[in-house]
């Protein structure tokens, strides 16, 4: 077997007992790796609680992990979500991945819970359960400080090990797996963190092959002005997409209320660098290094972060937005879901916050004083009776483009298998970025199968767990190229598109196993009844409640070959 | 969906690509749509090996069907092409030789385009049949670019037989006549927004109708007092009206994200001369030229000429350099924009072509024209030539 190692450890945390999984050659083919695996050994197990210690988390790579091939440091993690009861999986970059591989394992399975507080240190075959009361509340950069900065630790900070839903789990101090509380399923594990060190590489069938390949992923990354242009990603990391969201008038404002923020080309991009002058890191072997941090080693904000903690929260303090991300950093939180709850409780309150306000609830999040908080938005705003406020799918909040604003995004936030989620199909990349080519962003024509057919490509990408913004080039085309290089199996694009679709077959029925329906494929009726901020020549009405079903009906149909099972009257 | 594939048919036939009555496009939502009444059955079942929105299958018109049968003829297979749309973009240009289902899926499981019997160019895509549409027209752009090459290279290796004599010469014959220069462009110094917007649509779009570039490649660009207005990756050359993106020049927005990949380059232009407009197409005779190096044979960066060629070398007093799409390490626009500065002009191996002006878009849209029919004139007599041995 080459690019898989063909074997993946398997820890319980009760037992303290390690074991390997030796999938055959068939199983990798099927399901690539990374999301796609991690889904096919969760499958089993999809319906137990997220506090059982017999549900998995895994923690997985891909075959084109520790190779020559474009993006190849990131893998997956994933479980149950504790905030929706969906499945929860996240790509997270860092070094963990190759340190993995090195060490000679695909990837990790963990169950049971153990006693104490304790880590899990693997040197190559060594695998020790350790105790880690001494770094209880610690923070990610702490504990990777704690274990002398050797080799790649993945650790939850304070968040998780006080209750809060939307925890993630950090990877070497920067890199967040965020999103639906993976970390409060670490957490419950007793489960601090993971160090890998590894020495040993990973085989490759054909490495000329593989670098032919690499050269072509490069040369259409240098010529997509989205990754390396001067004003892109390379160059001011993803926050270089804000604005365009504000000039598009697709950046949720006050609690998607609105979708201008006035403020918002003084909190650009530019205007971060000019003022904090950072410098870029990035995954392990990646030519993007999109990662920015200031002087002080604090992170800049992502796009979804920078714009949730000023427009979304109406402000304008560019520090407090800085401060905002390091404190959900250092915590483990998940800065969309934290930004989306405490502007749903200003919602509930009926005003803005004012800037002090925003820091002091986001430690009290953190610290567990309010666990109100801490259980997200859509728990906050049932508990108050006023479920409308919470701006979510799933019970998962949504992220940084307004939804009226594009038209396959709404449809791609509603049928996304863990809640409202942009990476699913990524729509945004043709609907605003033009590519491949532009889209009509005010039209659900066609949307249906393009948003399937996303769907299933990024569910491929998360699989070889490459990087998806190398996709804003690349295609399936040129990875499939350099996967059948790494493992000496001839693959196409549209057995990686195959894969995708199984993939996003099983992820559905997990879901449905867990009870949900296509109810549950659904926006919040506020883009059916209120419209944006139009303006500028450009209108922003209320989404087409009758075009959005009729476009979900289709997806079903290509989806599932079925008819929808949901009017949508009850929504 | 319907209105779509009419549309795109409608632009291949206009563009001179394909005949309207052999134009089979079809897009598939929950059902199949096809731009016609008559459907090609056996196309259906391609839909349903693989994954994608549109497919486009149609007989290249004349003359390119003759020089794409002549190329699958000659070449080895698939065809390896050296312009940058096939180096970037295609990776290479596959032939089947079976029109079946099952035959043709084997390779468009692979790449974006095949080449069938007929010859017909069967292309995909998985958004819009506007996807579709680009590969198909990069595939004639590439294909006539080789066979150009390829009939020069034979003819100066005496290998050329009288009936491809003759058949180059009726491929020729039926090219579109060179453009000539109509009627000016909008007169500058242009101020205010509205006529420059204006003025950058005016000249893709007759960038496009002089056949300098195909329409969803090459970019404009017109830069007044800080702003940079310029067309947007992926735009449509002859329909830029709510496609230009006005980027400052000192990058205090990133709402420029989605211009054209060669902002950076077109940004040097301006920051290193006087210069107000810059044109990019991609002329075919101009690519060629730019791919004829008589060194190439001894030369020991020959495998890597489009990023390492040292070579000072001119057509039509005009330098080519190297240089690929974009900002890598390689990119041209660490190339291009000196030379455009030096000589207003330059083209880009295997690339296209370059040119600034001041004031509007008259000076760059004459010079991009006059290299194009300065070297369809060279590569004639480079022909000529090398038949007289």
């Amino acid at each position: 077997m080459k690019g898989w190692l063909g074997k993946i450890l398997t820890v319980n945390l009760d037992t303290r007992e390690t074991g390997v999984i030796t999938p055959d050659i068939h199983t990798y083919s099927r399901f690539i790796g990374g999301r796609g695996m991690a889904g096919f050994l969760l499958a089993p197990e999809i319906t137990r609680h997220w506090r059982d210690p017999d549900l998995p988390l895994i923690f997985m790579t891909g075959p084109l992990v520790d190779t020559l091939a474009p993006t190849p440091g990131r893998m997956t993690i994933m479980s149950r979500s504790p905030l929706t009861g969906t499945i929860c999986d996240a790509s997270v970059g860092g070094g963990f991945g190759v340190q993995l591989k090195r060490a000679g394992w695909d990837g990790i399975l963990i169950t049971g819970r153990s006693p104490g507080l304790c880590g899990i240190d693997i040197h190559n075959r060594e695998i020790r359960i350790v105790g880690a009361a001494e770094v209880a509340g610690r923070s990610p950069g702490e504990v990777h400080r704690h274990l002398g900065n050797q080799g790649s630790v993945a650790t939850i900070g304070r968040a998780a090990e006080r209750g809060v839903r939307f925890a993630g789990i950090v990877v070497d101090g920067h890199y967040f797996a965020g999103r639906g509380g993976l970390g409060l399923v670490m957490s419950s594990r007793n489960l601090k963190f993971i160090r890998v060190r590894g020495d040993g590489h990973t085989p490759v069938d054909d490495s000329r092959e593989l670098k032919a390949a690499r050269s072509d992923i490069l040369r259409l990354s240098a010529a997509s002005p989205v990754l390396q242009g001067d004003l892109g990603i390379r160059t001011f990391g993803t926050a270089a997409l804000f604005d365009l969201m504000h000039q598009r008038r697709m950046m949720p404002t006050a609690n998607f209320r609105h979708t201008r923020f006035t403020a918002a080309s003084e909190m650009n991009a530019p205007a971060l660098h000019k003022r904090y002058h950072p410098e870029s890191h990035g995954c392990a072997g990646c030519h993007i290094r999109c990662k920015k941090r200031d002087s002080r080693g604090r992170g800049l904000p992502e796009f979804e972060t920078l714009s949730h903690f000023s427009a979304l929260l109406e402000n304008r303090d560019m520090e407090t937005v800085m401060e905002a991300n390091h404190i959900c950093g250092e915590s483990g939180m998940d800065t969309i879901e934290a930004a989306a709850t405490l502007a749903c409780h200003f919602e509930l309150l009926g005003r803005s916050p004012g800037t002090d306000e925003i820091p002091e609830l986001l430690r009290s999040m953190a610290d567990g004083s309010r666990p109100d908080l801490g259980g997200g938005a859509r728990r906050l705003a049932l508990a108050a009776g006023r479920p409308e406020a919470a701006m979510t799918v799933k019970g998962q909040s949504l992220p940084a483009y307004d939804p009226r604003g594009a038209y396959g995004m709404a449809l791609a936030y509603a049928v996304s298998t863990r809640g409202g989620c942009h990476l699913r199909a990524y729509p945004i990349s043709h609907e605003i970025l033009r590519k491949p080519v532009a889209t009509d962003r005010f039209s659900f024509s066609g949307k249906a199968r393009m948003i399937k057919i996303a769907e299933d490509q990024h569910a491929a990408v998360d699989s070889l767990t490459a990087c998806k913004f190398i996709f804003f080039a690349a295609s399936l085309e040129e990875y499939a190229r350099a996967l059948t290089a790494v493992t000496g199996q001839e693959t196409s694009a549209q057995d990686l598109q195959a894969a995708g679709e199984r993939i996003v077959a099983s992820e559905r029925q997990m879901n449905r196993a867990n009870g949900f329906t296509d109810d549950d494929d659904d926006l919040p009726m506020r883009f059916f009844t209120e419209p944006g901020s139009s303006g500028g020549g450009v209108s922003i009405p209320p989404l087409d409640r009758g075009a959005f079903l009729a476009a979900r009906a289709i997806y079903y149909r290509i989806r599932d070959g079925r008819e929808s099972e949901s009017s949508g009257d009850d929504s | 969906m319907k209105s779509l594939l009419e549309t795109y048919s409608r632009k291949l036939a206009e563009r001179g690509l394909a005949e309207m009555p052999e134009i089979h496009f079809a897009a598939l939502e929950a059902e199949i749509v096809w731009n016609r009444t008559d459907p090609d059955l056996e196309l259906e079942k391609v839909f349903g090996g693989m994954s994608v929105s549109t497919l486009l299958s149609a007989r290249p018109a004349e003359p390119y069907r003759t020089l794409l049968a002549s190329l699958i003829r000659s070449q080895p297979h698939p065809l390896k092409a050296r312009d940058t749309e096939t180096r970037t973009f295609l990776h290479d240009l596959p032939v089947s030789f079976s029109g079946d289902a099952e035959t043709l899926l084997s390779f468009l499981r692979r790449r974006k385009g095949v080449i069938a019997p007929g010859p017909r160019l069967i292309t995909t895509g998985t958004v819009t049949p506007e996807q579709a549409y680009i590969v198909f027209s990069s595939m004639i752009h590439a294909t006539f670019v080789l066979y150009c090459l390829d009939y020069l290279d034979r003819c100066r290796s005496a290998t050329v037989t009288p009936e491809e004599i003759v058949e180059f010469k009726s491929i020729m014959d039926r090219l579109p006549p060179p453009p000539e220069p109509g009627l000016p462009l909008a007169r500058g110094p242009l101020a205010g927004e509205e006529k420059i917007l204006a003025a950058v649509a005016e000249a893709g779009a007759r960038t496009v109708a002089a056949g300098l570039v195909d329409s969803y490649f090459g970019n404009v660009s017109y830069h007044k007092q800080g702003t940079i207005y310029i067309s947007q990756t992926g735009s449509s050359l002859e329909d830029l009206p709510g496609c230009i993106d006005a980027c400052p020049m000192d990058q205090s927005s990133c709402a420029g994200i989605t211009a054209s990949s060669e902002l950076s380059a077109h940004r040097r232009i301006y920051t290193e001369t006087d210069m107000d407009a810059v044109l990019h197409g991609h002329p075919r005779f101009a690519v060629i030229l730019s791919l004829d190096c008589p060194e190439r044979a001894d030369c020991p960066d020959a495998h890597r000429c489009h990023t390492h060629c040292r070579r000072e070398r001119t057509v039509a007093g005009v330098p080519i350099v190297c240089g690929e799409v974009g900002t890598g390490p390689y990119g041209l626009d660490r190339t291009m924009p000196p030379a455009v500065a030096r000589e207003g002009a330059a083209i880009v191996y295997g690339h296209g072509v370059f040119t600034a002006g001041r004031r509007d878009f008259n000076e760059p849209f004459q010079r991009l024209l006059a290299v194009e029919n300065a070297c369809r004139r060279e590569f004639m007599e480079r022909v000529t030539s090398a038949l007289k041995g």
